[in-house]
């Protein structure tokens, strides 16, 4: 099947308002004779049922949490962007899509990222309007911050908390939209299939986790809002919960997956502290607008940080990239910082990490806070007692986390950082519509591939879900409804349905009939092991072959020596878990057999083979301009189909933060 | 460390439960609790057992939805914490610990020390919202608002709806989740037309959910894994007593 990204002629600032204008429409009489599915509900999910529902759809909303509340956007801390220039540093639309497509290191499509700069405004005013209490200054307006890959201030946040207060914001929607009947919830539910009716999406088969009952849901449409797949690394910043089922279980009924190797490393986590720890927590990139990231300029050095002397300190962000300094995009501070430990210069006991310092900053503002009130500069101590406060209005749930998670003062000691797996910029494919490869089935949010080529900015997580739950697919859905107005209700007991779920039935039960003696979780640590080793913040060649050969033998093995207690009919935490590894598996496959396919550096994805000879990325536009889609064809099978990018306005150049 | 645990274990909703005792071994203090847990299951599993079914999910302290009670406290022993953000350096070689689950008439216990919270998500349907549909907001910055309010409205909607405060309240109350709630929308412009109905629908909906009333204990504060104070508590009360005595609605 040829690919068809959809997207409308005309001038790139025209292309949204022009296709607004002239998309099918379905009238309110129709709307309520439509029933559309959700999976998912984080802020693309929540968006996407609220609106849908405020709009008299019939919607149907499914998480596998107890709540719809707990999705893992939540847990997003620094903020979210928008192109409101309100600090009047020469921000704009223009600049926003500017500043995305060249972070993505031009692997995004063009037309998909003006889009979402152009609706990143109202996504604030609409969040303020539901009460999303944002961080204010004393004049009564919202305040801004920087994030990395840009010069203005365009971050709005709330605390160390955006990602949850946005959230409460979209779910406290969902929730009106319950009470109004227009939305049903189903919490605890888990989608373990789509259903396919001559071609198009038409339900899903979801199991109810309390139960473990599997129920079969008819509807018109559906929308994957299933979030990414770090959790294929094991050991990430994402929820236990996170996984990649539901996206998978649509690849292998006909939709591609676009650009799965694209991963994001965030370069400031807590460090792994050993063998354990069963998740990875960020210290928010907001951090970098104060904190300076450096490592002792010995190698070795064993001296506490307090008593290396500023002479004897490598601040190497500021030195290899003197323009944005502490504030370049994620992929570079990753790799920096992977460089530096990997020479031997990294700190704490494994020496896998860099300091992130704050005492300047805390320095910087008592200096400030002491003038304002005319009190005396000389006084070191006050004067961090001042600064202090000040960073603690900013940061302090994060200060606090970090202490409690290494019992370390980070006001009183640089904090100890080092990349982990983060967020995922590959997904199902979409077109323009964000409909995915089968009619019918649309994926949202972090679950595509669209908007972030091959490195997210910061910041532009919650903006992306948002965007296409509010101001994207209200319009776009009712383009493919609008044709569906005459489709009634299908019964579920369609040989389709039936079908459907005697499959997951009968995966189910395979999985729990193997009683093998490993368990699920040393299965899912081994082939985090593989992807970060081979498929982490730099690949080869050699390594990723491997990998694959690994991961093969791994599937072998899980499919033939599993241990999952319990049974079917009941709650039973390890079968659900037992499910999302099987997946991500399989996922991990394709993401090293991507990988080996991209023989070039972009964004996050380093190929060792493909680098400038400072060690810089080095992409290769004349052979990999190109969103990769796989397509399924079986197991351990897949086709590679291209989608060419086209550079109308942002030409692709070697990109440069010196 | 080697540590003693007994823990609560319950099939279903419907059957008894009771306290099991389990031994495990090697734990280190860099751990946190959920992590001697999932050591614990692993355990479970390998010796044929059933592993025991807790809540979590964010394990970084912002979903809300682990939900442990350890020896006698919401979270365990320290403050403004969640049981996913404890580390095993609070306890010591030798320690038994007790964990159970929310102990309340509107929680049920679904199996082991998960129990059934979506009555929360009942009340917020009630009123916990601003009735404002996708593409209706004006600017922004149209409606400046008092940095003290957004900060105060900020800090109450900072709860994370665990449900500690209801689990560790002798009367089962859940007036300081939704005390948080209706004063984060109370001290808003935007919360401001639906002020009266919104208290008066979650107040309604928090009573026949089954959670009992406040007696000022300020157990709930002391709990709370966010601070939420229990002056949300207080801004509950008059907001409900305002609306009673000027709402047509009652």
């Amino acid at each position: 099947m040829a690919l068809d990204a959809k997207i409308p002629q005309g001038e790139m600032n025209e292309k949204w308002s022009d296709y607004k204008g002239h998309v099918k429409l379905v009238n309110p009489a129709n709307k309520r004779k439509l029933e559309v599915i959700v999976v998912g509900t984080g802020l693309a999910g929540a968006s996407a049922a609220a609106s849908l529902g405020e709009m008299g759809y019939q919607v149907k909303a499914f998480c596998f949490q107890d709540s719809p509340r707990r999705a893992h956007s939540i847990a997003a801390q620094g903020g979210i962007n928008a192109a409101k220039n309100y600090q009047n540093d020469g921000d704009s639309v223009f600049r926003l899509f500017y500043d995305t497509v060249k972070g993505g290191d031009y692997r995004a499509r063009e037309a998909n990222v003006h889009r979402l700069a152009e609706v990143s405004a109202a996504i604030i005013d609409q969040c303020v309007a539901q009460g999303v209490p944002f961080a204010r200054e004393y004049g009564g307006l919202l305040s801004n911050r920087s994030f990395g890959g840009t010069q203005v201030q365009r971050t709005f946040y709330a605390a160390g908390q955006t990602g949850q207060q946005l959230l409460l914001g979209a779910y406290s929607a969902l929730e009106r939209q319950v009470a109004l009947g227009n939305v049903t919830m189903y919490s605890r539910h888990e989608m373990l299939d789509v259903v396919k009716i001559d071609g198009k999406a038409r339900g899903i088969i979801a199991r109810d986790l309390v139960s473990g009952k599997l129920e079969r849901h008819f509807g018109h449409a559906v929308l994957l809002c299933t979030g990414g797949y770090g959790n294929v690394f094991y050991l990430s910043t994402n929820a236990m919960g996170s996984n990649v089922t539901a996206a998978w279980k649509a690849h292998k009924k006909g939709a591609y997956f676009g650009n799965p190797c694209f991963t994001q490393i965030h370069p400031t986590c807590i460090p792994v502290s050993g063998d354990h720890q069963s998740k990875l927590t960020l210290m928010s990139e907001s951090l970098r607008n104060d904190g300076r990231i450096w490592v002792p300029k010995q190698k070795g050095d064993q001296r506490k940080p307090a008593d290396i002397p500023e002479t004897e300190r490598d601040y190497y962000l500021e030195r290899r990239y003197p323009a944005f300094g502490n504030l370049v995009p994620r992929d570079v501070a990753s790799r920096a910082a992977k460089e530096r430990c990997d020479e031997g210069y990294g700190v704490g006991t494994t020496r896998m990490a860099v300091y992130l310092d704050f005492k300047d900053a805390i320095m910087r503002y008592g200096k400030t806070e002491a003038g304002k009130s005319g009190q005396d500069s000389n006084d070191t101590a006050h004067i961090f007692a001042l600064g202090k406060k000040v960073v603690e209005e900013k940061y302090g749930n994060l200060f606090e986390m970090y202490e409690k998670i290494t019992g370390e003062n980070p006001y009183e000691m640089p904090m100890r950082i080092y990349p982990a797996v983060h967020y995922t910029m590959g997904g199902l494919w979409v077109d323009y519509e964000l409909q995915t490869t089968v009619q019918g089935l649309y994926a949202l949010g972090e679950a595509n591939f669209s908007d972030h080529g091959a490195n997210r900015l910061g910041a532009s997580a919650l903006m992306q879900g948002l965007a296409d739950g509010y101001f994207v697919i209200p319009y776009t859905l009712g383009n493919y409804l609008a044709d569906e107005i005459r489709t009634a209700t299908i019964a579920t007991d369609h040989p389709a349905f039936v079908e459907a779920e005697q499959e997951v039935h009968n995966r189910l039960n395979h999985l729990l009939q193997i009683n093998g003696s490993q368990t699920v979780e040393s299965f899912h640590k081994r082939l985090g092991k593989i992807m970060w080793d081979k498929c982490g913040m730099a690949r080869n060649e050699h390594g990723l072959k491997q990998a694959i050969e690994e991961i093969r033998q791994l599937k072998h093995s899980f499919w033939t020596d599993v241990k999952i207690p319990g049974s079917l009919s009941e709650f039973n935490p390890e079968l659900d878990k037992a499910g999302r590894v099987a997946d991500f598996i399989e996922l991990g496959e394709l993401m090293c057999l991507d990988a080996l396919t991209r023989n070039e550096s972009c964004g996050g994805h380093f190929r060792e083979e493909s680098q400038t000879e400072e060690g810089e990325a080095k992409r290769d536009d004349v052979n990999f301009a190109f969103v990769s889609a796989w397509e399924h064809q079986g197991d351990s099978r897949w086709e590679l189909h291209r989608e060419p990018l086209h550079f109308e306005i942002v030409k692709p150049t070697q990109r440069s933060y010196k | 460390m080697n540590l003693t645990l007994k823990v609560w274990r319950q099939k279903n909703p419907k059957s008894a439960g009771k306290l099991e005792t389990y031994q495990v071994k090697n734990i280190s203090s860099e751990m946190s609790f959920l992590e001697m847990f999932d050591v614990l299951n692993e355990q479970l599993i390998l010796e044929g057992k059933e592993p025991i079914a807790f809540d979590h999910d964010c394990r970084e302290g912002i979903c809300g939805m682990c939900s442990m009670f350890i020896n006698g406290q919401a979270h365990g022993p320290w403050q403004q914490n969640t049981t996913c953000q404890l580390h095993m350096r609070a306890f010591k070689d030798g320690d038994t610990i007790v964990v159970e689950p929310w102990r309340s008439k509107a929680f049920p216990v679904i199996k082991d020390l998960v129990v059934d919270r979506s009555a929360f998500d009942r009340i917020i349907q009630a009123g916990g919202y601003i009735s404002v549909n996708t593409g209706n907001a004006v600017d922004a910055n149209a409606i400046p608002i008092d940095k003290k309010d957004a900060d105060h409205a900020f800090m109450a909607a900072a709860c994370i709806g665990c449900g500690a405060c209801v689990a560790t309240c002798k009367n089962g109350s859940a007036m300081l989740f939704v005390g948080a709630k209706v004063s984060q929308l109370a001290l808003l412009p935007q919360g401001a037309p639906e002020r009266e109905s919104r208290v008066l629908n979650m107040v309604a909906q928090m009573d026949k959910e089954g959670f009992g009333n406040c007696t000022n204990t300020y157990a709930c504060e002391a709990e709370c894994p966010k601070g939420i104070s229990v002056a949300n508590i207080a801004r509950l009360n008059s907001e409900y007593l305002k609306a009673g005595l000027s709402s047509e609605e009652k």
